[in-house]
């Protein structure tokens, strides 16, 4: 598709850097859209997910079954007023909404979605993936400073230390998928792991996949980890004085980040795009055994139906818990597991690292 | 100009001027995110020159913790600015002097006359395969891994160091010991009697 519309363009006589340029516009474009869709959708099945947990039947009222909820939730925001709090940064309390969204779309950059869909194909894709991360937590800090509320700076706080806790936990886990592939490139990491089921990193980086995901329900500030919203302690910290659209962009951020954190859990440890049933005899000539979008959207979905589980299972953390959870359990796992991996990486031990 | 030339106007310019936001804006979080954006810039630079590793470690290490840590420090901070501004025009001369023999300084070594174009060509652009983390990492682990390793020993020093001397026990407060509490079984907490029904009185 994408080489037809290049011949279409240079049949118009358009300069090559502008070509380039649109091609770039209109990949980011076809990523964001249905991105932008998942997130509203996302929020549905949140909550039709949660109240059939609770024997509740969930939003039912507008459109037939409910479908089109999200969209009057968007309306609902988008028509309210923006109020700024006479004591606030008015410039910092309106960039923080930017500084939490950015980063959460600005990784779906370097995200394969099949062998050759992918925007950026960048050798360092894992780092990168890292690097901007790590900056999703300046959204939050900056919202409760800006804001100058007590309950708005505490959640700020919390959240601050909590990030900057699992992002370690959650680089080590990266650094053993990183020796275990031999590469950062994150489509050379899924190509690394074909040869079905078995030989997906989830089974022999199983302790780094737990730490992986759990620091990732922790990074994103989600049930139970969601000590810095905290509705029944510091009333919905960060965002507490956020309304309107400003408030829509922060949970749009949040949901984002959760498709993000599911999408590469399956990249890096499910094995992305690979099928499940490649290799088993009776349906590996069928579309079930062939590598496809599907089972990447498929993968990614069973994580964010794990987000969802969560919130609706579990009560919040104590502060202290998700500190002690984070530095004196996940840490040492992650070190020790990668003391393993690098053995079985240097002598080519297992049936996974073999030396071919 | 080529497009690269462009690229790295336009990502100097904004690292030159985020710094010098950097000192002269007032509000101290100001100050911090405008240092933020001139570590983005410079990442910029660094990307121009095929250093991707390099251009990511610095947002990774500097913006993603290092700032967090700055910022999370200088917003609890009660600065104040009028007493810190005391001596300004005393120390005014003095400070002039420093700053200009800096330049000098900094002029003489790296200027025109050692590191202008004329001197020193554009270096080869690598090809597409080139990976910029392989090569350091090649490097780092064969012909410097011992400098390597006494960096990352020192490194580890300063770490205890610093918990050294923040570490203070204080024997009468109470602790959790979340090993006992987790390893708590049913029969230590609840006991269940068998008796008989009894009537109310």
């Amino acid at each position: 598709m994408m080489q037809s519309l290049q011949t279409l363009l240079q049949g118009w006589g358009w300069p090559i850097g502008l070509q380039t340029l649109l091609i770039i516009l209109i990949k980011i474009v076809a990523i964001l859209i249905p991105l932008i869709l998942g997130v509203a959708y996302l929020t549905y099945a949140e909550r039709k997910i949660i109240g059939y947990m609770q024997v509740r039947i969930g939003p039912n009222r507008v459109g037939p079954r409910g479908w089109l909820q999200p969209f009057a939730d968007v309306f609902k925001l988008m028509f309210k007023e923006i109020v700024i709090p006479s004591g606030a940064d008015k410039g910092m309390f309106l960039l923080a909404p930017v500084l939490s969204m950015a980063p959460a779309l600005a990784v779906w950059a370097v995200m394969p979605f099949n062998d050759t869909m992918v925007l950026a194909n960048v050798n360092a894709g894992l780092l990168y993936v890292l690097a901007i991360g790590s900056f999703g937590v300046y959204g939050v800090i900056i919202a409760g400073w800006a804001s100058n509320s007590k309950y708005a700076f505490l959640g700020a706080m919390r959240s601050a230390a909590q990030m900057v806790s699992y992002e370690i936990a959650m680089g080590f886990a990266l650094v053993g998928v990183l020796i275990a592939a031999g590469s950062l490139n994150l489509g050379d990491i899924v190509r690394a792991q074909q040869g079905g089921v078995w030989h997906w990193y989830w089974l022999p980086l199983l302790p780094l996949f737990v730490v992986y995901f759990i620091s990732g329900v922790a990074e994103t500030n989600r049930a139970p980890f969601d000590v810095a919203e905290g509705e029944s302690e510091i009333v919905a910290g960060f965002h507490v004085d956020y309304t309107g659209t400003a408030f829509a962009v922060f949970f749009l951020a949040e949901y984002a980040n959760m498709i993000m954190i599911s999408a590469l859990t399956s990249v890096l440890f499910l094995g992305g795009w690979l099928s499940p049933f490649q290799g088993i005899p009776g349906v590996e000539h069928t579309w079930l055994a062939a590598p496809s979008l599907f089972w990447f959207l498929a993968k990614a979905c069973i994580f964010l139906f794990l987000y969802l589980w969560f919130r609706a299972t579990f009560p919040r953390f104590r502060y202290d818990q998700i500190m002690r959870l984070g530095w004196k359990v996940f840490i040492p796992i992650t070190i020790v597991w990668l003391l393993l991996i690098g053995a079985a990486v240097t002598y080519g031990i297992g049936p996974w690292f073999g030396k071919a | 100009m080529s497009f690269e030339q462009i690229l790295f106007y336009v990502f100097s310019a904004i690292t030159v001027l985020a710094a010098g936001m950097v000192i002269t804006v007032r509000n101290p979080v100001h100050a911090a995110m405008f240092l933020v954006l001139t570590f983005f810039s410079s990442a910029a630079l660094w990307m121009l020159l095929e250093a991707e590793f390099l251009a990511i470690v610095l947002v990774l290490v500097y913006v993603g913790a290092v700032m967090v840590l700055f910022l999370f420090v200088v917003m609890m901070l009660d600065l104040n600015t009028t007493l810190l501004r005391e001596g300004f025009a005393r120390y005014l001369p003095l400070g002039i002097l420093v700053a200009v023999l800096i330049a000098v300084i900094m002029g003489l070594a790296v200027g025109q006359n050692h590191f202008g174009l004329a001197q020193v060509a554009a270096p080869a652009p690598h090809a597409a395969s080139y990976s910029n983390t392989q090569q350091l990492g090649e490097l780092l682990y064969t012909t410097y891994v011992y400098p390597f390793e006494i960096a990352a020993v020192i490194l580890l020093v300063a770490i205890v160091a610093a918990i050294a001397l923040t570490l203070r026990r204080r024997p009468n407060t109470k602790h959790q010991r979340v090993d006992q509490q987790v390893a708590t079984r049913r029969e230590d907490r609840v006991r269940l009697v068998s008796m008989t029904a009894e009537e109310r009185k």
